[in-house]
């Protein structure tokens, strides 16, 4: 998958000054997206992928990207696709409706979540300020989502790019997460 | 903090991801009606508090949220073994001879 | 140069900068490269403290961090950081530093007395001195005792420095940069592994530093440390980590270490973190942590001006400073001579060397002979003279008799004294391995490793030059193959001089003196003496760790590390047992103090802990909205009007609600989705009510229990269609109910077809509550029919608000008329906005979460949590109505039947009315059956919540009393402090009973 596709539907929201911006990292607010949680039974990948519009990953912590759609493992029967803001009943109605019949759960949880893009050099140590996890690119690859802790927060992170990173936080956790975020990216600016 | 695999996820992620949730294996009753009380409390209350190999249940609370079971010595906190919620308890002693302790 | 014990050459530090610093208010110079402690030293001062209990006047010992006396306060930004070791503090422009424990100044301190009232002292003092009576400890002993001891004082003021943190992963981390961690980095950074070597010092290289004599692939050992540093530098796998201390070790592989940043900089940009920790997951560990010399036990061996040789030595060679200008050097092993050849070399005298040993080798007495230093074999010091300095050695002759033989005095200004060498094994220590004696070294090494780390070098007790190196190389190799699975070939530098040499000591040193009289010191920080290790074990004391305990020794600072052998060893003579019997405490982390700051990291002030808002949050900032916590959500509390207090606001609140219409933020509730063909068999299962035959449409009050037959949680699940519920849980229990789902859906019902999605935060909701509820929502719902007929209480509807999308709940947490609307969260705001103009058409009120819990309260509503204990099961709260009595099993079902939970006699939720209407029960208070019961009288239950009802306007309370609902209409007691309040038991439902104002 390339950074572009990704670009493509996560967006920096148009109407917000980047919450950080240095040379060598910056967080954008990404604009609003529909994100629907879809669990079902392995029967039913093939069918949903292609109602959705993207196939889903069954490798663990995978996604898959195509136009204007990314499907992101969550767990063994649980996606979280994501689709611009505007097609959410779209999107909704046709997996309902080629889903007929077969056990599932599709829930709009667009709302939710709220997302940043952090991007730069500097994007992958800024990450690693808050979260236990090897960020090295073999063992992250671009394309990796996982769900994991920030300091005290849940979050999902989803790598787009070499440096660049998608971070979701429930709503009511994302002042805590970009907060501490921009805070400690001050050390950057340092002489 | 120790280092958790998930057998979802294929990946070693660190203990706060994950919560402990006592003793593996404890099923609950197909039919209540029919166990006795003292067989109730011991299903509710009464667990082993094995000094050694153990097998116990994990969840990825953090992660892709599943349950899944591990085996852990608790004196040395070494995982022997990570096996997905369903899959039967692995010989425990066997483990603890692999393992040399 | 007003530095008068500056060398005239050599060292490295930079002789070009020269920096003023201040110690006690006086001003003094130094150089870039030296540590405070060099700087004093090269200004002839070695008195930098007092002692702990009997305010000694001590000197610098050291010349690392395992520094026991020079404990100095750091001023900074207008506070000091105290307890900091000066052989650690580096020096910069402008330094201020304080000694400590020392009243009114450091030569002239009034606690001295102490010492010449050392006899009342002895170990375990404070345990003996202080039992009786025991009312004095709090008004009388303690206060004493912590006036007159103590180290530094703390900090005022809230901490204005910042602390970061990183979370790293490595392949191999090695602690330590001597000769062994050097070689182990070299060698593991060639396979390509993903390297972090951490040093706790400002410069690499370790013992190298120290080095003036022995060479590396044919350069001076620090122009090696250089080289080497340069090329592991310019490796992009490899992290060099310096100012960073590897302080804990723990499972898994998972070590903390402390890195300071900024410390050393007289002006740091304040956008700098102070320290950083950093966490990292290692596959594999090299501990190259050193060994460290012992001090040697004999009679006033703390005068200031009494050091480790090797620490002279580190002073000569890498700061350029001489300890004295006259110097006795005493000895148990070979390594101390050279600290007298080096010293020498730079023109200071060497008034003598005298070694324990009868006959020391031969090779070291010929080269000192040469010199013309005087040898005195088979000698050992027996007390030393001078007061703030030492001013003279007392020698004594080792006789076969095992006495020793008074051999006159020797002065000095200065004493290096080595007792041998002790393994650094702290950080194989916290990683649960365990030690094991080496009687060819008179030592205890590593033994097993139970992590997958490796000891290498002097930390394993293995020294000389040479062999350190191969150590470390052979290390590095096998801890990166191990981690990786490569190897590379690597050129091993070879060494030459630096051999290693032999010897040691360990415990008191034998003396002539009257053993009354004297003070040998095992613990400096902790003022332990050889004699009161040996009275621990008069007094009964076994095992090394209650030795340790109860003199204290060992609990420094240092953690020990100077002081465990030696106190070890005079244990073991006291308890007649070998030393491999008594054991060695275990090192505990952290391996040197560590600041508070660090481990609290960035979580103070906002970020102690993630502060949840609701979507009508900044309208009640703006609308004088008053906030409580509620786990980490801020809800609104209450909205006084200007004037008014929480008491006036909430009876408004209330009464507006009941009388025309009020707007609450419900926005926390826990929500989740429940879809799939098995929904509502699902929550069969789950709650106690029935739920297969809920039509779509309509919603129902549903109970939680656990397993053993409690009330866990409460909420309403609303039909949405045949398939998908949206259920309510409590704004706490979201979390827990959650997983309780998630736990019997995945490991007890997989076969159910059905699954669960948290939606908490997809939806903002605003309860519209009270008569004139329907009229306030009205003009905003488009697509359904709001009346009663087709919209009846406990219904729930997919529609519009204003425009956008919303589940409408018809639901009533205040037994009034009223609708929760669920709109996606970024319309909260609008939502919140828009009915809150529309309310006041109608003379409504916003409120907040204490006027929903007396409205709730005045209904008999429970709160799970506050009017259940986790004891509390549907039948106790009087809510048999909500268990489906057809159902086959539920979670709790069983519970319920067990003898104790249908015995009688247990506590019922019930209600209580204080007989003076005026008079209002506090929440907690206890129940009693007499106004006045004896002491020692169970209570009867407590009162669960208690409020002032403006609908009754009266108090009213509800309470969990022992056969509670068969007392309606007797009178209880609530004991107080003063007196006993009468209370009249009644049904918790206080108000509108028959539910007519529901129904409307």
């Amino acid at each position: 998958m390339s950074d572009l596709l990704a670009s493509d539907l996560i967006t920096p929201d148009a109407g917000e000054n980047p919450l950080l911006s240095q040379p060598s990292v910056s967080i954008l607010k990404a604009a609003p997206l529909t994100r629907l949680s879809l669990r079902l039974r392995n029967q039913s990948v093939k069918d949903a992928g292609d109602a959705f519009g993207a196939a889903l990953p069954v490798t663990p912590l995978g996604s898959s990207v195509s136009d204007k759609r990314a499907a992101l493992w969550m767990g063994p029967d649980e996606w979280t696709l994501l689709a611009p803001e505007e097609e959410l009943s779209a999107v909704f109605d046709a997996i309902e409706a080629k889903l007929s019949g077969q056990p599932h759960s599709l829930v709009d949880v667009s709302d939710r979540s709220e997302a940043i893009i952090v991007s730069g050099e500097k994007a992958e140590w800024l990450l690693r300020t808050g979260i236990f996890i090897d960020f090295s690119l073999d063992a992250f690859p671009v394309g990796t989502v996982t769900r994991t802790i920030f300091h005290k927060a849940p979050v999902l992170v989803w790598r787009t790019g070499d440096d660049t990173f998608v971070i979701e936080a429930w709503v009511s956790f994302m002042d805590y997460v970009s907060g501490l975020l921009m805070q400690s990216a001050q050390e950057l600016e340092a002489a | 903090m120790l280092l958790v695999y998930c057998p979802y996820c294929q990946v070693e992620r660190p203990e706060t991801e994950f919560s402990c949730r006592g003793q593996a294996h404890i099923a609950r009753p197909a039919d209540p009606d029919t166990v006795s009380d003292e067989d109730w409390v011991e299903y509710l209350y009464l667990r082993d508090n094995t000094k050694g190999v153990y097998a116990e249940r994990w969840r990825h609370i953090h992660g892709c949220g599943r349950f899944f079971n591990a085996v852990r010595h608790t004196v040395s906190d070494d995982f022997l073994a990570f096996y997905k919620a369903g899959e039967p308890m692995p010989d425990l002693d066997t483990l603890a001879k692999e393992a040399g302790k | 140069m007003s530095q008068p014990f500056r060398t005239e050459k050599g060292g490295r530090i930079d002789r070009g900068d020269q920096l003023t610093f201040m110690f006690d208010g006086e001003q003094m110079q130094g150089h870039k490269g030296d540590t405070l402690a060099s700087a004093l030293l090269a200004n002839g001062v070695h008195l930098v403290g007092r002692s702990f209990k009997y305010h000694r006047p001590r000197g610098i010992v050291t010349a690392g961090s395992e520094e026991p006396n020079a404990l100095v306060g750091i001023y900074r930004k207008g506070d000091q950081t105290p307890n900091l070791r000066a052989t650690q503090v580096e020096l910069y422009q402008g330094l201020e530093a304080i000694s400590q424990n020392r009243f009114p100044s450091l030569s002239f301190d009034v606690g001295a007395v102490n010492d010449l009232l050392s006899p009342l002292f002895p170990a375990g003092f404070y345990y003996k001195t202080f039992m009786w009576p025991k009312s004095f400890w709090d008004r009388v002993y303690e206060p004493i005792i912590r006036a007159a001891a103590g180290l530094g004082r703390p900090p005022k003021n809230p901490d204005h420095d910042s602390y970061g943190n990183i979370y790293e992963h490595c392949d191999v981390l090695i602690a330590g940069s001597g000769p062994a961690g050097l070689a182990a980095a070299l060698a593991a950074a060639e396979t390509g592994a993903k390297v972090i070597l951490c040093d706790e010092q400002a410069q690499f290289g370790g013992s190298l530093l120290s080095e003036a004599n022995a060479t590396i692939d044919g350069k001076a050992a620090g122009d090696w440390v250089s080289g080497t540093i340069a090329k592991l530098s310019a490796m992009d796998n490899v992290t060099l980590l310096n100012r960073t201390t590897a302080f804990g070790y723990f499972a898994h592989n998972y070590i903390a270490l402390a890195e300071r940043v900024t410390e050393h900089m007289s002006d740091p940009d304040p956008k700098l973190p102070r320290e950083r920790l950093w966490q990292v997951r290692a596959k594999e560990v090299v501990i190259a942590s050193g060994a460290i010399e012992r001090p040697m036990v004999f009679p006033e061996n703390d005068r200031p001006g009494i050091l480790l040789a090797d620490a002279g030595r580190t002073y000569l060679n890498r700061y350029g400073v001489k300890v004295g200008h006259k110097v006795v050097v005493a000895t148990a092993c070979d390594s101390a001579w050279q600290a007298a050849f080096d010293l020498n070399d730079h023109g200071v005298e060497v008034a003598a060397i005298c070694d324990m040993r009868e006959t020391p080798p031969e090779s070291l007495v010929s080269i000192a002979k040469a010199r013309g230093i005087r040898v005195e074999a088979g000698c050992v010091v027996t007390g030393t003279l001078g007061r703030k300095r030492i001013k003279a050695a007392l020698i004594g002759r080792l006789m076969t008799s095992g006495q020793v033989a008074s051999g006159g005095q020797i002065d000095c200004d200065a004493l290096l004294m080595s007792g041998g060498w002790t393994p650094t094994v702290s950080l194989y220590s916290q990683s649960r391995g365990k030690v094991v004696w080496d009687q060819d070294k008179g030592a205890y090494v590593p033994g097993v490793s139970v992590q997958k780390e490796r000891s290498v070098g002097g930390a394993k007790g293995l020294y000389g030059l040479q062999a350190t190196l191969e150590d470390g190389y052979a290390a590095g190799e096998q801890a990166a193959k191990a981690a990786t699975g490569k190897s590379a070939a690597v050129t091993r530098a070879v060494a030459s001089g630096g051999e290693a040499g032999s010897g040691g000591t360990l415990g008191a040193i034998p003396h002539d003196r009257n053993p009354a009289r004297v003070k040998a010191f095992v613990d400096y920080q902790n003022d332990v003496t050889a004699k009161d290790v040996k009275l621990a074990v008069r007094e009964g004391m076994q095992s090394i760790e209650h030795i340790k305990r109860y003199t204290t020794t060992g609990m420094a600072t240092d953690q020990g590390r100077l002081s465990n052998m030696n106190a070890l060893q005079i244990a073991s003579g006291a308890l007649e047992r070998p030393v491999t019997q008594v054991g060695l405490t275990t090192f505990r982390l952290p391996y040197t103090p560590t600041s508070f700051g660090l481990f609290a990291g960035v979580s103070r002030g906002d970020f102690f802990d993630p502060v949840r808002k609701t979507p009508s949050h900044e309208w009640a900032v703006e609308n004088g909205g008053v906030f409580e916590d509620v786990g980490q959500w801020k809800r609104t509390w209450y909205f006084p009007k200007s004037g008014e207090d929480m008491h006036a606001a909430v009876a408004r609140e209330c009464k507006m609600v009941r009388e025309t219409v009020g707007l609450f933020d419900a926005s926390t509730l826990g929500k989740i989705e429940v879809v799939g063909p098995d929904a509502a068999e699902f929550l069969e299962r789950m709650y106690t009510n029935p739920w297969k035959k809920l039509a779509p449409g309509r919603c129902r009050y549903g109970l939680l229990l656990n397993d053993a037959g409690f009330i866990v949680d409460d909420g309403v699940m609303g039909r949405l269609a045949e398939d998908r519920f949206h259920i309510t849980t409590t704004t706490g229990g979201a979390p827990n109910v959650f997983a309780t789902m998630e736990d019997y859906l995945q490991t007890e019902w997989p076969d159910l077809d059905v699954w669960i999605t948290s939606t908490t935060e997809q939806y903002a909701v605003a309860a519209v509550q009270g008569p004139k509820a329907r009229e306030v929502i009205a003009p905003f719902i488009e697509g359904i029919d709001l009346s009663a007929e087709k919209l009846p209480h406990m219904s729930v509807r997919e529609c519009t608000f204003a425009g956008v999308p919303c589940r409408l709940f018809r639901i009533s947490f205040t037994g009034e008329l009223g609708f929760e609307i669920n709109v996606p969260k970024r319309h909260g705001k609008m939502m919140w906005e828009t009915l809150a103009k529309e309310i006041e058409k109608h003379n409504g009120v916003p409120y907040g979460t204490e006027t929903m819990h007396v409205l709730r309260a005045e209904k008999g509503f429970i709160i799970v949590g506050q009017d259940t204990d986790g004891t509390v099961t549907p039948h106790d709260a009087g809510m048999s109505w909500a268990i489906g009595k057809k159902k086959h099993d539920f979670v709790g079902k069983r519970g319920l039947e067990r003898p104790d939970l249908v015995a009688e006699g247990r506590k019922q939720l019930v209600g209580l009315l204080t007989k003076d209407p005026k008079v209002k029960l506090e929440e907690g208070a206890q129940i009693t059956s007499r106004g006045a019961p004896k002491t020692g009288t169970p209570a009867e239950g407590h009162v669960t919540s208690s409020y002032y009802s403006p609908a009754l306007d009266r108090n009213i309370a509800l309470a969990i009393v022992k056969n509670g609902q068969a007392l309606e209409g007797k009178t209880l007691y609530v004991p107080m402090p003063d007196g006993s309040i009468e209370v009249e038991v009644t049904s918790p439902v206080f108000y509108d009973k028959e539910g007519a104002r529901l129904n409307v």
